[in-house]
């Protein structure tokens, strides 16, 4: 520790070290108390409000049917962001294309889903057979079709609350890869060049990886977002239910709503914190070479505190 | 190796360069010297392809930047051969541009493989070996963020080496660099000079036009105004506009 301290002046020559009157801050006790004054009234509702009945929540948490709720909502969450994420950046390259038919289409799909509110989508998928009551796949014009079906087989309500949720998605993530793909130095797209690496190549190898930077952090707010959002799907009710409307199936028959969304904001509440988690540790892996060290991990951060603890025992 | 004949290359209403012509031999040493916003940069550029030029003749190893000619018609070059043939050619810029995400290793070796599509360890032994050469055996691991300025210009040298260009152009390679850092960078072009690469550089080291050119050329608002042997430009300059540049740098 004190290694380094050899070439400083000697103590004695060194002036004392200052010790002044702090500065007072009463405006911080007095918020203090108000603080403390609020949480401890709300605090004393909640445990002591006998109709809450927590034990009804604790039943529940873990009803199986719950439990379904949250794997439905999962991998609702995970396939519409997957959708987003894909069409995002697919609409985020087309929108940055030079060709202005190409980037005007994906201008005008950007504004389209942006412009209606994503419920109004969702109903307009889960309808979608009273306009189009039979959906095929095909060459149009030539009357050639490789699979067809009636829309209602089709358009399955999970079908409709994915594309209603991924398709919206999409708009969004477009514009937030696209920020991602503009935060990156024209000198970096100029070396690339230089170095004849095709211009494919170049967004893959070059560009993506360092727009990940712009792009992780508010990705993982669409995500955390998109989780709460899947709940919307209540509205075309969704088979197997998800969350909310696992709950919802519960509290129409036993009639305690209160506590099924206590059960539910739980659950959310969970899933969310994980993907704090899952998030720093994306950020910090697509920090690489833009910071001079890594951040530790608060895992490291723990071990090292360890370590240093028993280094001073030793000494 | 390169041959310009008034060479134009128009943004908007600005014309600069206007009307470049001049020649660099295999082995040649070209120095580009003048004020800013004179166009050597523009016409560095113009030689990789990544401006394209509206009049005139510009040509690399007998070959037409940009174009191909077919009878007495031009016909644009498409992308892929455009990328063919800023591959044969490295380029080296003020602000280093190496891939932030990369280490020191990575970025040498990215070109050669994705372009080249050279087998992983070779390539890696070969971009040892360059980064040794710019004396940086011992960065090989480190990101572009933990170098100095000095150290990440050799890296892209390196990196634009790795390609085995048959050209090196150098866009003021020293000028975003620290006074104590700039000898280091032009130690490793000087070293390549005696290796005998061809090598146009912009630049405002008088000191390096002198020692390593063999031809300089002064350029003011988008022409070559004279072009020479350093010492006769640099010491006894026949044109005006070259006397009063000089007489403010040197």
């Amino acid at each position: 520790m004190s290694a380094g301290a050899t070439d400083a002046p000697e103590p004695s020559r060194r002036p004392e070290e200052i010790k002044a009157v702090p500065v007072r801050h009463p405006g911080r006790w007095v918020a203090t108390g108000l603080i403390l004054l609020f949480g401890t009234s709300l605090a004393r509702s909640v445990a002591t409000n006998n109709r809450l009945e927590w034990h009804v929540v604790g039943q529940f948490l873990f009803d199986h049917r719950i439990l379904e709720g949250v794997v439905v909502t999962l991998e609702l969450t995970a396939s519409a962001m997957a959708m987003g994420v894909i069409l995002g950046v697919v609409l985020a390259v087309m929108r940055l294309s030079p060709n202005p038919l190409v980037s005007g289409a994906s201008w005008l799909y950007i504004w389209f889903f942006r412009a209606t509110p994503v419920l109004v989508q969702l109903l307009f998928w889960f309808f979608i057979s009273a306009i189009y009551p039979r959906i095929s796949l095909g060459i149009p014009f030539v009357g050639v079709e490789f699979v067809h079906g009636s829309a209602n087989t089709v358009i399955t309500s999970y079908v409709a609350a994915l594309l209603g949720l991924g398709l919206n998605e999409g708009a969004y993530m477009a514009e937030i890869v696209r920020a991602g793909i503009i935060s990156v130095g024209e000198g970096q797209t100029d070396a690339a060049q230089s170095l004849g690496m095709s211009r494919l190549q170049i967004m893959r190898r070059i560009v993506l990886p360092q727009a990940m930077r712009v792009i992780i952090p508010p990705t993982g707010n669409e995500t955390i977002s998109m989780l709460k959002t899947t709940s919307l799907v209540i509205v075309i009710a969704l088979s197997p239910p998800e969350l909310l409307l696992a709950t919802q199936n519960i509290y129409s028959v036993n009639f305690k709503p209160i506590q099924l969304l206590i059960v539910a904001s739980i659950w959310y509440a969970a899933m969310t914190s994980v993907l704090y988690v899952g998030q720093y540790y994306l950020e910090r892996y697509y920090a690489r070479g833009a910071t001079r060290e890594l951040v530790p991990t608060p895992l490291q951060r723990i071990r090292r505190g360890l370590f240093s603890l028993r280094r001073r025992e030793w000494s | 190796m390169v041959r310009a004949e008034g060479v134009h290359k128009r943004f908007g209403r600005l014309e600069v360069p206007k009307g470049i012509t001049l020649e660099v031999m295999p082995g040649e040493v070209m120095c580009l010297l003048g004020p800013s916003g004179s166009g050597k940069s523009t016409f560095l550029r113009c030689i990789n392809h990544l401006e394209k030029i509206n009049r005139g003749r510009l040509s690399v190893d007998g070959e037409l930047v940009g174009y191909r000619q077919v009878g007495d018609k031009l016909h644009e070059l498409h992308e892929s051969e455009v990328a063919r043939k800023r591959a044969e050619i490295g380029m080296v810029f003020q602000h280093f541009n190496l891939f932030p995400h990369m280490t020191a290793l990575e970025n040498v070796t990215c070109a050669p493989i994705l372009v080249r599509r050279a087998p992983r360890e070779p390539a890696r032994a070969r971009a040892r070996e360059l980064l040794d050469r710019v004396g940086l055996a011992d960065k090989v691991g480190s990101y572009p963020a933990q170098l100095s300025g000095g150290q990440q210009q050799r890296v892209a040298i390196a990196r634009a080496l790795a390609m085995e260009p048959k050209l090196m152009l150098f866009d003021e390679p020293t000028s975003a660099l620290d006074p104590e850092l700039v000898g280091e960078v032009l130690q490793a072009m000087q070293q390549l000079a005696r290796d005998g690469m061809t090598m146009i550089v912009v630049t405002h080291e008088m000191g390096f036009a002198r020692e390593v050119a063999d031809t300089v050329c002064f350029m003011d608002d988008g022409l070559a105004v004279e072009s020479g042997k350093p010492a006769d430009v640099l010491s006894s300059p026949r044109h005006e506009r070259t006397r009063a540049f000089l007489s403010k740098v040197l």
